[in-house]
């Protein structure tokens, strides 16, 4: 069995999608700060991008319960262009390691201390010849605010 | 075994599978994957509805060989698949072929009807549930074919993306058209490149 620092967080898998430890996200009341998601798919699959080239495709999309915190984007990856059997044109898909940032705000009343935010990341993987349905994984954010 | 192992496991086991098949594919001609008449097991009845509210049960269609095809709108390679079974069907219906696809979009019909709408699939379209998903092994993976005598019993398995020569042996045997032309008239192909030969039966 793994043990985590106690600045990171467990996170979420679906077998073909790992979602790995963050680390604790420090933000002061009133600012705003950045945090990494960084996530592992199984060599031999894709997913899609946020941004499919096909109008069909299930695209890769990260959401939070941010509370304390507001969400002020979440910067996806660019996707890379490729081929598969099944497709006629490249598709923009991710595939192997991957980091997904997302800019919080923490208002000025928020409550100093620790927090843990949850957020939900919902794809569909696929190989060469097969898809698999979408998932969500969860994902754990430690935040502490000053 | 907790649910992650168990899905890796069973991804292991595709990835043999498929790679048996391309090895096989290497070296020798595209067979039949049909099953021999004393290992075939009673496909799993259902009631499903159509796109025009119609309950449809897999018992109505005993006495024709049955491609039962689980797919989705957003399954890339179920959407190749789509054109060979609207051939197969216009092709072999009278030799007693029924293609049925069941859509797994878990948006139902919002989702599938528009696609019906572009598409004209010429076969029946059901929408499928996790009741009848679980029946057929829980069809973890798009697509996944199963092809089903006229005594109703699952005669082949096709889990993901196959040629659709390979679907072609199948159906060339069960509905005993080797050698033969189709009832609609179509010369039967003497020889059937492999186009594609990627996924894994089981």
């Amino acid at each position: 069995m793994w043990l985590l620092p106690s600045t990171l967080a467990a996170q979420g898998s679906s077998g073909i999608l790992n979602a790995l430890p963050a680390s604790r996200l420090t933000i002061k009341a009133g600012e705003s700060a950045a945090s990494k998601i960084s996530f592992r798919l199984t060599p031999g699959y894709h997913t899609n991008s946020n941004t499919p080239s096909e109008e069909y495709l299930i695209p890769l999309r990260l959401t939070w319960d941010a509370t304390p915190l507001r969400v002020e984007g979440v910067d996806y990856p660019k996707g890379h262009m490729e081929k598969y059997d099944f497709s006629e044109k490249p598709l923009s898909v991710l595939t192997g390691n991957f980091d997904i940032s997302t800019r919080f705000q923490a208002p000025a009343d928020t409550p100093k201390g620790p927090h843990t935010i949850k957020g939900k990341l919902r794809f569909q993987a696929c190989s060469n010849t097969t898809c698999y349905p979408p998932k969500t994984i969860s994902v754990d954010l430690a935040v502490q605010v000053h | 075994m907790n649910s992650v192992s168990t899905h890796q496991t069973r991804m292991a086991l595709a990835a043999a599978l498929a790679f048996v098949g391309i090895a096989c594919s290497t070296s020798s001609p595209v067979r039949a994957a049909v099953k021999a008449e004393k290992d075939r097991k009673n496909a799993p009845g259902f009631a499903l509805k159509d796109s025009m509210g119609r309950t449809v049960n897999l018992s109505d269609y005993k006495g024709k060989v049955v491609l039962l095809n689980f797919w989705a709108t957003w399954c890339g390679p179920c959407k190749l698949e789509i054109p060979w079974f609207m051939e197969f069907e216009q092709k072999y219906k009278d030799n007693g072929l029924a293609v049925l696809g069941v859509s797994l979009d878990e948006e139902g019909w919002d989702v599938v009807k528009p696609y019906l709408e572009r598409t004209k699939i010429n076969y029946r379209i059901l929408l499928g549930d996790d009741a009848v998903a679980q029946m057929y092994g829980g069809v973890d993976a798009l697509p996944s074919s199963f092809i089903i005598d006229r005594e109703g019993r699952i005669a082949a398995v096709h889990i993901g993306l196959v040629s659709k020569s390979e679907y072609q042996k199948d159906l060339d045997a069960l509905l005993g058209l080797n050698g033969k032309k189709s009832a609609a008239g179509f010369p039967m192909p003497a020889v059937v490149a492999p186009a594609l030969h990627l996924g894994g039966a089981r």
